[in-house]
């Protein structure tokens, strides 16, 4: 009788009142502490760094204010002008190219040639390298004396030229093709289990119909691959963003600083000029351009049925992802010890996951 | 007999130190041959007083090693000494309590009276207090030639700039690069500076340099060094190179005619087998104005709490200006040593010259101790525009003159 009792005052109590937060409690201790870590170490490092930005900081972090002088110098920078009109021109070139070229190898390798495992691996391979490998295989593939240009000049057309890494009106192209290179390979990976994924049903239906194969494509599966598509381009843009090690390794900002990225500029001015306080307001710009451009995009990819919470956790998410990005970097430099940053990062990928999980589920029941 | 005073030398030098034989990791950024050689100098002499030199040398160049150490020193993690280049570089560290202060080691040894020049001193000094020892110069004023490619060229190897400027079209007719210029901003940034100091003279130098006068950086003193700059562009144009010894070697091929470089330059061509005044031919001031810079290397002390470790540091300093070690060292270096009052007759003709000129007194302080890194920073990236580009002179003299206003 009392057990009875004890179930009616408990579903009473429940029905009173469902408190959210402790459902799932255990989970919920769980991940307490990624959230400290999250808040603390992203959080805290991001509103630090962008507190220093409008200091004065030299070779130590101080808190001498000085305004907007920072970010006053840096505007007026060439060089700050020329890293981020390079980071465009890359990151557009960069996003179509790889999408398409990733889709149409997927799309190939899907029409069930002979010897796929082959070429699935050949174009996956540059992916295993990192990009300072890539940078400096680039360089020599590229470099005028002994590398593609002489290959072609001792087959007999004496006169080719193709010298993009000394010309600063090229130097980004001879970039982007090792970068296109080494990313192609991921993306046609994760587009062909999208296309494994599409029902042979609807292939059938579009023959019967009498739809040609690439009206299909375009039509019907491609829009099926919605998801797939949003998942390539997170992966791209964030690489986009951290162009750093494929520079230094294949130009060095060079010629002149016609090759130029905006996370190099933060490095450079963080620790070779001393300057920490216009490293910071670099740093701080890079942050607000990419909140500036994804902040829409999340809006209309989970604003139908996203309740101002889960706006707000996308916005945290947005802040999260950058301020990863600089502790890597700034742990990076000061500590010599990969390990620390790469178990941080892998923490924080990990936690964007199951937060991304978490919000779309959400949507989905909501 | 002289054994015998050598052997009482040594055990008296042991006896001294034995009580307090301390490891002491030293971090440097000398990792190329000769910098090598030179490092073992410090060790042998060190490791000859009976305490241990744990070598902690760091590959690539200051650009890669400071950071490394400035971490290491913020992060409580000191090394027993570190090279740096005297100036600006360590001046918030100093400020920030976390360097030993020397200066009754300098007291002892009367640094004030044997350091030459005495600007090399005043590099290690904040406030009246020494905190840094200063083991050699190197200057950036010298111009290298190649006697072969004037010869190929059919030409005398010129005596100055302006000679060199004239035979520009023939070195280059005779299939030569006049002039070979690492793409670096370093190296853009020297060769300038070294135009400036013969073409626009000292004074207007150190107006820039060090008053930071922004109206003689937009001057017509400057403005004619932009010119000339303009000129050696043209001349590098075809230097497909990136390292400064890269370039260097083509003046040793003979496949350039010259190089503006510093008299690291040096080591270079000796390791190369070139003897110079046969081979090759070395112009202070491009032989306009025989006036060198003192930039050079200095050893800082981190702040340790272990009083052992404190003394022993401070009789490493003592051990590092000393007249034996500053010979030797120097020697292997291929630079010039901070004291004039030693003998350097095994010295070669370049080095000579060099030596010369310092007695003479012809000296300016380094950009490193005019300018801060932040600074040095910004004109580097200009002049990497400037010199991969076709900015005008007017355009390039009128942002040097900028950042010279904003300089701090």
């Amino acid at each position: 009788m009392s057990v009875v009792e004890d179930r009616s005052l408990q579903g009473a109590a429940g029905a009173k009142r469902p408190i959210r937060l402790f459902r799932n409690p255990m989970a919920k201790i769980a991940s307490i502490p990624m959230i400290l870590t999250a808040m603390v170490v992203f959080v805290g490092g991001t509103l630090w760094t962008v507190v220093h930005s409008f200091s004065g900081s030299k070779l130590l972090p101080r808190l001498n204010w000085v305004g907007f002088d920072q970010y006053e110098r840096l505007w007026e920078t060439p060089r700050w002008l020329i890293s981020i009109s390079n980071l465009a021109l890359y990151g557009i070139c960069s996003l179509i190219l790889t999408l398409t070229i990733g889709f149409v190898l997927a799309a190939l390798l899907d029409r069930k040639i002979r010897g796929e495992g082959v070429f699935r691996t050949i174009f996956l391979y540059p992916f295993a390298l990192s990009f300072v490998v890539t940078g400096i295989a680039w360089q020599w593939i590229l470099n005028p004396d002994f590398g593609l240009q002489n290959l072609v000049r001792e087959w007999g057309w004496e006169s080719f030229v193709f010298n993009p890494l000394n010309d600063p009106d090229t130097v980004m192209f001879g970039l982007l093709i090792a970068g296109i290179w080494q990313g192609s390979g991921l993306i046609m990976c994760i587009m062909l289990a999208g296309l494994r994924g599409i029902d042979e049903d609807i292939w059938k239906a579009a023959r019967v119909d009498g739809i040609g194969t690439v009206k299909t494509y375009i039509r019907i599966v491609i829009p099926m691959m919605r998801p797939v598509f949003i998942t390539s381009l997170v992966l791209i843009a964030s690489g986009i963003i951290k162009l750093y090690d494929l520079v230094v390794a294949q130009t060095n900002g060079g010629p002149g600083i016609s090759s130029e990225v905006p996370a190099k500029y933060v490095i450079e001015y963080m620790f070779r000029a001393q300057n920490l306080g216009q490293g910071f307001a670099a740093s701080t710009m890079m942050l607000v351009s990419v909140v500036i451009i994804l902040i829409p995009w999340a809006y209309l990819e989970f604003g139908k049925g996203m309740r101002i919470m889960h706006f707000l956790g996308m916005i945290a998410l947005v802040l999260l992802t950058l301020a990863g990005f600089v502790a890597v970097v700034v742990a990076w430099s000061f500590s010599l010890s990969l390990l620390l940053p790469l178990v941080g990062f892998l923490i924080c990928a990990g936690a964007l996951t199951a937060y991304l999980r978490f919000v779309k589920g959400h949507i989905q029941h909501g | 007999m002289k054994l015998t005073t050598k052997l009482l030398a040594a055990t008296a030098m042991v006896s001294a130190s034995a009580a307090s034989a301390v490891e002491l990791e030293v971090t440097h950024w000398w990792t190329s041959g000769g910098e090598a050689a030179a490092v073992s100098e410090f060790a042998a002499a060190w490791n000859a007083t009976g305490n241990t030199w744990v070598d902690g040398a760091i590959a690539g160049s200051g650009g890669t090693a400071r950071p490394i150490i400035i971490s290491r020193i913020l992060g409580g993690d000191p090394m027993g000494a570190t090279q740096l280049n005297h100036g600006r570089q360590a001046e918030e560290l100093i400020e920030a309590g976390l360097m030993l202060d020397l200066t009754d080691v300098a007291e002892a040894g009367n640094w004030a009276d044997i350091v030459n020049p005495s600007s090399l001193l005043e590099g290690c000094t904040l406030d009246g207090k020494i905190y840094c020892v200063p083991v050699n110069i190197h200057s950036f004023q010298w111009m290298w030639l190649s006697h072969q490619a004037f010869a190929d060229a059919g030409l005398d190897v010129p005596t100055n700039w302006d000679e060199f400027t004239a035979s520009a079209d023939a070195l280059e007719a005779a299939g030569k690069v006049p002039l070979a210029m690492g793409q670096q901003g370093w190296q853009q940034n020297g060769a300038f500076g070294v135009m400036a100091v013969a073409i626009a003279g000292q004074d207007a130098w150190l107006a820039v340099n060090a008053d930071k006068n922004a109206d003689v950086a937009a001057g017509p003193e400057y403005a004619k060094v932009f010119e000339a700059a303009v000129a050696a562009r043209a001349m590098a144009a075809n230097t497909n190179v990136q390292d400064w010894n890269q370039a260097t070697n083509m003046v040793i091929t003979g496949e350039a005619g010259a190089q503006i470089m510093g008299d690291w330059a040096q080591g270079e061509f000796s390791v190369a087998g070139s003897v110079a005044g046969t081979d090759y031919t070395c112009l202070p001031g491009l032989g306009v104005n025989e006036i060198l810079d003192t930039g050079g290397d200095a050893f800082y002390f981190p702040v340790n709490d272990d009083p052992e470790i404190t003394a022993a540091q401070k009789e490493l300093a003592a051990l590092l200006i000393s007249p034996e070690v500053q010979v030797s060292f120097n020697l292997a270096k291929g630079s010039l040593p901070v004291r004039g009052d030693i003998d350097m007759s095994t010295a070669n003709d370049c080095m000579q010259k060099g030596l010369e000129i310092l007695a003479a007194g012809n000296v300016l302080p380094s950009g490193d101790q005019n300018l801060s890194a932040d600074t040095t920073t910004q004109i580097e990236d200009l002049m990497a525009e400037f010199w991969s580009g076709d900015m005008s002179a007017a355009d390039a003299q009128t942002r040097y003159a900028a950042l010279i206003a904003s300089a701090d």
